[in-house]
Formats: C-alpha cells, structure tokens, sequence
C-alpha cells in the first residue's frame, strides 16, 4: 500500500511521524467493501456509535450520581427533577441500553442468517459472542444503580445464580456481595465495574475491527469478493449508506426517549429498594427475558443455571457446529426456514419469561428451550451434511454484469 | 533452528539448564501474582464492619401465638413466628419421606413454640410470603415463595417447588426466657 500523497503540508509532516492519517485512508477510504451490502450490513456501525452515546451519557450522569444505599434512588431522582436536561441525559442512557440490545440482537441474527461466523472469520464472531458478555454484564450491573425494587431484587436473583455452583457456591456469592446480602458494598463495586465495563467493551470491538478487515465484510450472497470489480471504497459510499441508517435509526430512538420513555421499564422500579419485601412479579429487562426463560425451564436450580449460560456459551462453537459450506441461507432453503424457526423460538422463549412459571407456560417454555438447543446443536451440524444448497453466482458482479460482460 | 543451534553447540544439558530457569522464573512468577492478587480478592469480601453486625437481639415478649415477625440480621430479614400447638403437630408429624430436604422438626426448632428462620428463599434470594395474616401460606400453612412458586411448611421445610433446600435455621441462643441473640 502506497502511502497516498497528502496536499496539506501539516498534515504530511504528522503523517510522517504518526501515520494516522494514512491509518484511516487505508482503513476508510481504499478498504475494498463487498458493492452489494443491504441495510442488515448497517447494524455494526449503528452498534458501534450507541456504544458512544451510552459511554458519553453515562460519564455525564456519573457526575450527578451517588453510589450509596441511602442516596442512590433520591440521586436518580434529582437527575430525574432538578438537574438540567438531567431526564434527557438518563432517559437517552436507560433507553439506550434497549437500543443497544436491539442493534446487537439483529447484528447477531443478520451473522447467522448470511453464516458471517464461517471461516476465515471465526475469531471475528467469536469476539462479537465476548462483546454480548460484557454487554450483559455492564447493562445488569448498571439496572442495579437507581437502587429500585426492580434493581434490588434483579440484583439479589442473578447473583444467587452462583449459589448453585456446588461446594464453593454460598462462598462466591458472599465474595461478590462484599456482605451477607446485596447492600452498599454490592452497590459500590457494581458502580465500579459498570464503569470500567464499556472501555473494555471499546477494546474488544477495537480487535473485531481488526479481525473484520483482515477479509472484510461478508455479503448477503455469502461468496468471495473475486477482484475490484467486485468491491467499491468504504467511503464515501457506507459512510453515505450508514448516515442514512443512523439517520432512520435516531428518529425511532428520540421517538422512544422523548414520548414513551418508560416503554421498556418496570414500574416497580419506581420503588425504592426494600430488602425486607420481594415484588409478587419480578421479571428482568426484556433483553435478558429468553435467558430467564431458560433458567426457568429446567426444574433443578443447578441445571437450569447451566442451561443458562449454555444458551450464550454455544455460541461460541457455532462456527463449528455448522458444517454447511455455503454461507448464506439465501442458498440453503432448508435452513433459511429453520432460521426463522429459531427466531420464533426466541420470542417465545421471551414472552415465557416475561410471563410467571404457571399453567402452560410451563411446558411451552420446556420445549422452546429444547427446541434452542436442538437447533444448535443437532440440527445446524446435520443439516449442513444432508441438505442440497442451490449453486451459487460465480461472482457478485455476475448476476449483474453477465450480459453486458458477455462471459464469466 | 533450536536444534541446529544446539546441535552446532553439542550439550544437551545446557539445554536442560535453560528449561530449569524457565521453568523456575516462571514459577516463581506465578506465585508472585498469586501473592499480589491475594489482596485484591480479599478486599472484596466483608470487611470488618460488616462482620461486626453480625449478631442481632430480639424482644420476643410482645409476640403472642400464632404471630410472626420479621427482623434485621445480616440485612437479611429473619422470620420469628410463635407456632400454635396445630402447627408444631402438623409439623412433627409430617414423615421424613415427604420431604425433598429430610429434617425433623425437633431438630429446626430449640423451642418448639419458636421458630426461627432466615427469611430467604434457598432458590434465588427472594423473600417468602407468609408473615402476615392476609399472605398466602403456600399449600403447607408455612412460607410461599412469589417468585417461582415454592412451598415451605410450619417448619420452613420445603415441599413444592424448585427451591432445593429448607428455610435456613440460623445460628441462635436463647439469652432468657423472652430475648434470643442471632448470629
């Protein structure tokens, strides 16, 4: 790569020292992108940029926030109250936070439908599957602050998940609470680490960027980008394409934030926390809604734990449990009805969460849970053997360009 | 290339020597991270003050049969319920082999009027109803858990739902007639 000539002498003389800026034309300007991406290619960025809106929200909230068992709901409040534009910061923060899930959840589902996990990119998912983690984490950690019934009782449940790990479990469990229950010293490392979480969230999507340009995108025709025909710069034309998502995307967010911004919460996080009185009905945010569907599916608090992390965990050998060769599912008709399959089941899975573990809800979350894994393990690695994919273009360009061309 | 390198040199034991300091520096790394990270885990855990709170006395005198009260230990609650005659027989006579988590009573009770438990439901945490008049009681006249449906009878035993264990006894001495200490 030839270093490209800068007319700015400034900017020469930096570049010399510091090659930055021959960093981002090499990066943004000459990265060859596959020319067919559809908008499901515009969830990446768009996950990347709330990541920067929850991290700039957050520090400003910190400012006003107090991280104590006596304080930390008034704190909140005041934002709410008294703080200027105080609602707006939070709500864009906790709103943002369902966002964030939603951008992720369909930037994962677009990767399983087009097979972006096969090879040469499997460390690339694989570091996407850490990101939902950390994602995870920092977003329980963070309902946990406005010290709510909601995040008292939230809290107490997912740390008492480590109590059904056998022999060490009650000593864990104490070693994360800092007590003998979730109180101020819980609430104080929870702030700690919901801080520190993101910047390591920031270093992880650093190395899936650089594991995304060593190939590049994949495309929604799941082939090799073959020559330059094939490719156009990523700018101007994705920043252009993105722009616009972003564009469509931040007109449904403010829409949420300024005229249904308790759409995604619990009422009864209104509540001040009172560790002497459990809420009849306590349900987790709706992105952890399947999960807990899960744990609950499986009557043995051990294996349900197990089941739990499980269903993420798989995740992780997903390159490897599909045996199909062909990436995307626009080629493999069996799959791509199992693929929706497997997106029902979720939204079952997450309404069964959302609902109390009574009548049938009980067994229909039983077999959307086995059904989960059936998918994953049984299905993906047998169907890619038995099932006949349709032939694939020769080139992204050939659909397009074979009667101007007039050969292959 | 090592091979060649040492091969051109000709003593295998030099290579030996160099594996012991490897092995040796690296050891000892490792027990000096151990040793760094020692602290750092253990700042985590309950410090003093926390461990200081950790008994509670309680006033039984103004309970009266059949009542329950919820105290503080360990900002936990405790339940401390005064159990009729009815209900210490219904639990003395529930067999062993109806029970998930098989204890008798006698042994969940110093007192079989007085029972004393921690208020936590050995599932996930969540606190059971029962304490007062208008809660559900579960199926058992004990505890309901609202969370995910567990049952606990007049001894705090479980006997329906995924709860694994029994309502935990904590530890408790009777400092006269009418006070206890927890913890």
């Amino acid at each position: 790569m030839a270093a490209p000539a800068f007319k700015n002498g400034l900017v020469r003389w930096i570049d010399h020292r510091l090659p930055v800026f021959s960093f981002l034309h090499h990066e943004l300007h000459e990265y060859p992108t596959p020319k067919n991406l559809s908008y499901w290619w515009n969830f990446g960025s768009l996950a990347g940029i709330v990541l920067v809106i929850m991290i700039a929200t957050g520090i400003f909230l910190a400012m006003h926030y107090t991280p104590h068992t006596l304080y930390a709901f008034d704190s909140v409040e005041r934002i709410m109250r008294d703080v200027n534009y105080g609602w707006l910061i939070r709500y864009i923060h906790m709103n943002g936070a369902s966002f964030f899930f939603i951008v992720v959840y369909i930037h994962i589902f677009r990767g399983m439908y087009y097979g972006s996990y096969k090879a040469p990119r499997e460390l690339l998912w694989i570091l996407g599957v850490v990101i939902l983690l950390l994602m995870m984490a920092t977003a329980f950690m963070g309902y946990v602050l406005p010290w709510g019934q909601m995040s008292f009782w939230g809290a107490t449940v997912i740390t008492n998940l480590f109590s059904a790990i056998p022999v060490v479990g009650d000593w864990i469990v104490t070693w994360l609470w800092g007590g003998f229950s979730v109180d101020n010293p819980t609430l104080n490392r929870f702030f700690s680490l919901h801080y520190l979480l993101p910047f390591l969230i920031v270093a992880v999507v650093m190395l899936h960027m650089v594991a995304l340009h060593r190939f590049g995108s994949g495309n929604p025709l799941g082939i090799d980008v073959k020559g330059p025909q094939d490719s156009i710069p990523f700018h101007p034309y994705y920043t252009a394409k993105d722009s616009f998502g972003l564009g469509v995307f931040l007109i449904l967010f403010a829409g949420v934030v300024f005229f249904a911004p308790n759409l995604f919460g619990e009422p009864d996080n209104y509540i001040p926390a009172n560790p002497m009185v459990t809420p009849p009905h306590i349900v987790p945010e709706w992105y952890f809604l399947p999960y807990y569907a899960i744990l609950r599916a499986i009557p043995n608090k051990l294996l349900g734990v197990i089941a739990m992390f499980a269903s993420i965990l798989v995740l992780f050998i997903l390159p490897w449990l599909d045996t199909a060769r062909v990436r995307s599912a626009k080629f493999r008709p069996t799959y791509r009805k199992f693929f929706w399959v497997l997106v029902i089941d979720c939204f079952v899975l997450g309404y069964v969460g959302a609902n109390p573990p009574e009548g049938w809800f009980v067994i229909t979350g039983q077999i959307a849970t086995a059904y989960y894994f059936f998918h994953f393990l049984i299905l993906l690695p047998v169907l890619g053997l038995i099932e006949r994919p349709l032939p694939l273009p020769q080139s992204i360009s050939a659909p397009v360009l074979k009667p101007a061309e007039g050969k292959a | 290339m090592a091979e060649a390198a040492t091969a051109t040199r000709g003593h295998a034991e030099g290579e030996t020597r160099r594996d012991f300091i490897y092995l040796a520096a690296g050891g000892m790394g490792v027990v000096g991270a151990a040793a760094v990270a020692w602290p750092f885990i253990s700042f985590m855990n309950p410090s003093a003050d926390v461990l200081a709170l950790s008994t509670t006395e309680v006033d039984l005198k103004p309970v009266q049969e059949g009542m329950a009260i919820t105290v503080t230990w360990r900002g936990k609650p405790v339940f401390v319920r005064k159990r009729t005659k009815a209900e210490i027989d219904a639990a003395a006579a529930t067999p062993l082999s109806a029970l998930p988590d098989p204890q008798p009573d006698s042994a969940r009770a110093k007192k079989p009027e007085w029972l004393i438990l921690v208020g936590v439901c050995t599932h996930l945490g969540c606190v059971p109803l029962g304490q007062k008049t208008a809660d559900p009681k579960g199926e058992f006249g004990g505890w309901f858990c609202p969370c995910h449906g567990s049952h606990y009878d007049t001894s705090g035993r479980i006997r329906k739902g995924p709860a694994p264990k029994n309502l935990e006894v904590p530890a408790y001495a009777f400092l006269d007639d009418t006070t206890i200490r927890i913890g």
